[in-house]
Formats: structure tokens, C-alpha cells, sequence
């Protein structure tokens, strides 16, 4: 079995994404979906503070402190871009006019919900940022995650034991074992790894699974 | 004639008394307005709530805020950062209270104030650890969190160039939250690159409209990000 690495599972997340999206990705993981999105399509990308149309990390030495992701990073602005303050932004979100969020997970539940903020250990310092303005607010929210923690348990799970960011807000789910669509009748299998059978991607997964595959 | 230009940042700052609750500008370090946060520490006043999206970087700006003990309670979204040791050590001894409030409650809530709402019901955060014990309705089928505005006596913050009437414009995304914060607060104080005439803003580019500014203090230094 071939797991898809990280870099594969931001380009299989990247195909999904069509012409004339507007999208906002997760800090993290999600980022590395900006790297995969096909240059033949035009892609509006969203950051919580107030940028619409942002482009590339800078070269070295154009960096400026005031233009910068929501990972804080220095990033760019396109031909075309806006900026506006932060009303506005969580407006876009919560208000429903993204597209498409991409979001990490720490767990998600059969039923969609989110956890993706809090451990909840009690030595741990919360902090929540927009993760549920996005969690609840974009048309269509897809996670990307290994299948599995560190220490093998399955990230999919029947209800979530850490503290929820959204509840049924999740439509899909990209592992590095497969893809994995939410809906009204159940967890549906459209994509699994080369190498690796529905029954033994069942195996590691403690929620019924259909086997529903798609042509690519 | 109306000229809320002051000339210092010591007159900027006047009148912040102990107690009182803050709003500052910024997301991290871009459009925090640290030359006004210098000015108050230096000021003095204490046992302040904060509202900031985060608790400080490294060591100075809000960081060197918190670091002098003044700051009661931080109302914020996204306190643990990679460089935010001071708050971290000051959280762990319980030396310093934390509201956490989702961003975009954040923005909402401080918009609320500033337009004069009771309250919004907002679907953000609905069946989470942040909406336990508050009041929720179900709207067209949807669920909702009762969220109160956030009102601040002063906010700080940092634009890109103003004028006498306090009309600003802001620079890249220093921009996030001066404007709603500039609308929520009793009194709000702008930092500026520029103070440019009377005029020589363009009337259909202004961001925030000088009603809702009190003092525009210029910093020099800043102005290195004007290009």
C-alpha cells in the first residue's frame, strides 16, 4: 500500500476545488492545498484578516509585516485583490459566500461534526481563532488528516471526544488512505489508496463505511 | 476649528484610567499600534481589560503590556501563539483572566457595540464548549448562540494616514480590526504614518469616517511602512 503523503492528499483536495471558488484554507495543513491548485483556473483565496485574492509567499526580501496570512505568515496580494477589516471577513464566512473551507482535524464524528480546536486537557491554553466561523460557515467544508494519530487510532469516529468545533458541518474527508464523502446515508468511500481493500480501510475505522466508488 | 491631531503620544494616551477596558488593534503584530501601547505603560494605567485577537508576541507591544502586570483580563480569540510566552506564564500562574471568544464573535460582538445592538444571535460556536450556558434560538431552522456586544471605554489603533477631522485610511492588512474598534469605543485613539490636509483624502477611499475618532497622533518610524 502506497499512503498518500501529505503533498498528495493537497493535490487530490486541490483537483476538488473549481474555477471561481472563493476559499479560505486552515492554517497548517491546509495551506499546502494552495501549492496544488491548477494554474488554468482562476481561485479566489480567503484569509480571516481581510484579504481576498491572496497570492504566493513573497521572494526573500519583499516580505512586509502588514501583509500577512492568518498563520502570520508574509504572503502576497493579486492583481485584483481586496483588503477589508474584520467585520467584513468573519462576514464572508459566517454569511455563507466561501465556497469551500479546508480545515484540519483532530477528530471528526460519522455525523460530520468537527473537532479540530481543544484538546481539552486541562493544562492545555485554549485558543480557537476562526476555526468555527469557518467550521460552520462555508457552503462546502472538507477536512484533510492522516486516517490515523501517532499512536493508531482512527480520526474518524462515531461521536467525537474532544471538545466540538461545528457540529454536522464536514461534507468531506480527505485521508492518506482514502476520501471519504458525509451524507444523509452514511460514510460513503469514493476514494481509497492503491494497495488497500474497502474491508481493510473498514478495519482501522470504528464507523460503518459504504463502499461507493467514483471515477476520478 | 476641530482638530483631533494631538502632537504627542503622552497626550495621546491621557486619560486612560485604571480599570479601564481597551480595545487594541492588530492580528499578531500587523496594525497593532505599539508605539501607543509604549505610551501607555509608560502612562501607567492599570488593572486593564484588554480586547486583542491575540495576547502578545515576543516581547514588546501588548506582550510588554502584559509584562508590566497591567492588564486584568485579556478578552481574545487566539491567545497561544509560538511567541506568546509572556501571556502563556502569566495564564499558568493565573495571574491573568481569559475571556475566549471565537474570531469571529469577536468581530460581531464589537460590531454590535459599535452599531448600537443589544445583542446578536449568531450561529457560530452553536453546540460547542464556548456557547455552554448561553441563551440559544432556533431561526428558520437554524440554530443560533445570543451573543452581547463589546464595549470599550478606549481603543488603540493603528491606520496608515489621518487628518484633523480623524478621517483614516488604513494599509494592507494592518487593516482588520481598527475600523469596527474605532466604532465600539467611548474614545478612540488612532496612530498614523501621516496627518495629510484636510481634504487630501480621497472621500470615497475613507475607511473609517472621523466621527468615530477622537485623537490622531502621528509616528515617525512608522512611516518606513509607508511605501
Amino acid at each position: 500500500m502506497n499512503k498518500w503523503t501529505r503533498d498528495d492528499i493537497a493535490r487530490r483536495v486541490a483537483q476538488d476545488i473549481p474555477e471561481g471558488a472563493y476559499v479560505n484554507l486552515g492554517i497548517g495543513l491546509p495551506t499546502k492545498v494552495a501549492n496544488y491548485l491548477p494554474k488554468d483556473r482562476e481561485i479566489f483565496l480567503h484569509s480571516e484578516n481581510g484579504l481576498l485574492g491572496m497570492g504566493p509567499a513573497p521572494a526573500p526580501g519583499h516580505e512586509d509585516p502588514e501583509l500577512i496570512n492568518a498563520g502570520k505568515e508574509p504572503v502576497t496580494l493579486l492583481e485584483g485583490g481586496a483588503f477589508f477589516h474584520h467585520g467584513d471577513s468573519f462576514a464572508m464566512m459566517r454569511g455563507g459566500h466561501l465556497d469551500v473551507c479546508v480545515l484540519g482535524a483532530f477528530q471528526v464524528s460519522a455525523s460530520g461534526d468537527l473537532a479540530n480546536w481543544h484538546t481539552g486537557a486541562p493544562d492545555a491554553i485554549p485558543a480557537v481563532g476562526g476555526a468555527m466561523d469557518l467550521a460552520i460557515g462555508a457552503k462546502q467544508v472538507f477536512v484533510m488528516t492522516d486516517h490515523l494519530t501517532k499512536t493508531g487510532e482512527c480520526k474518524i469516529v462515531e461521536r467525537c471526544t474532544y471538545p466540538l468545533t461545528g457540529i454536522g458541518c464536514v461534507d468531506r474527508i480527505y485521508t492518506d488512505l482514502a476520501v471519504i464523502d458525509i451524507t444523509p446515508r452514511g460514510l460513503e468511500v469514493i476514494e481509497i489508496v492503491e494497495g488497500l481493500s474497502f474491508e481493510a480501510l473498514q478495519n482501522v475505522t470504528p464507523v460503518p463505511l459504504i463502499h461507493a466508488p467514483r471515477a476520478a | 476649528m476641530i482638530d483631533k491631531t494631538v502632537t504627542s503620544l503622552e497626550a495621546a494616551v491621557a486619560g486612560i484610567f485604571d480599570g479601564a477596558t481597551v480595545m487594541i488593534g492588530g492580528f499578531g503584530t500587523a496594525g497593532q499600534p505599539a508605539e501607543l501601547i509604549d505610551a501607555l505603560i509608560a502612562q501607567g494605567a492599570k488593572d486593564l481589560t484588554i480586547v486583542n485577537n491575540n495576547a502578545g508576541n515576543g516581547e514588546l507591544g501588548l506582550a510588554a503590556l502584559l509584562k508590566a502586570r497591567r492588564v486584568r483580563k485579556i478578552v481574545c480569540s487566539f491567545p497561544r501563539q509560538a511567541d506568546s510566552q509572556v501571556f502563556d506564564a502569566l495564564y499558568r500562574a493565573g495571574e491573568i483572566e481569559l475571556e475566549l471568544v471565537p474570531q469571529g464573535h469577536l468581530a460581531v460582538r464589537i460590531q454590535a457595540a459599535g452599531a448600537g445592538l443589544g445583542a446578536v444571535f449568531t450561529p457560530t460556536g452553536y453546540g460547542t464548549l464556548l456557547a455552554e450556558g448561553k441563551e440559544t434560538r432556533e431561526i428558520d431552522g437554524r440554530h443560533y448562540v445570543l451573543e452581547y456586544p463589546i464595549k470599550a471605554d478606549f481603543a488603540l489603533i493603528k491606520a496608515h494616514r489621518g487628518d484633523r477631522w480623524g478621517n483614516l485610511v488604513y494599509r494592507k492588512s494592518a487593516r482588520n480590526f481598527g475600523p469596527i474598534m474605532a466604532m465600539a469605543a467611548t474614545t478612540t485613539i488612532a496612530q498614523v504614518s501621516e496627518i495629510v490636509p484636510l481634504g487630501a483624502l480621497d472621500p470615497e477611499a475613507i475607511v473609517t469616517p472621523g466621527i468615530f475618532v477622537k485623537r490622531v497622533v502621528a509616528v515617525a518610524g512608522s512611516a518606513a511602512l509607508a511605501a
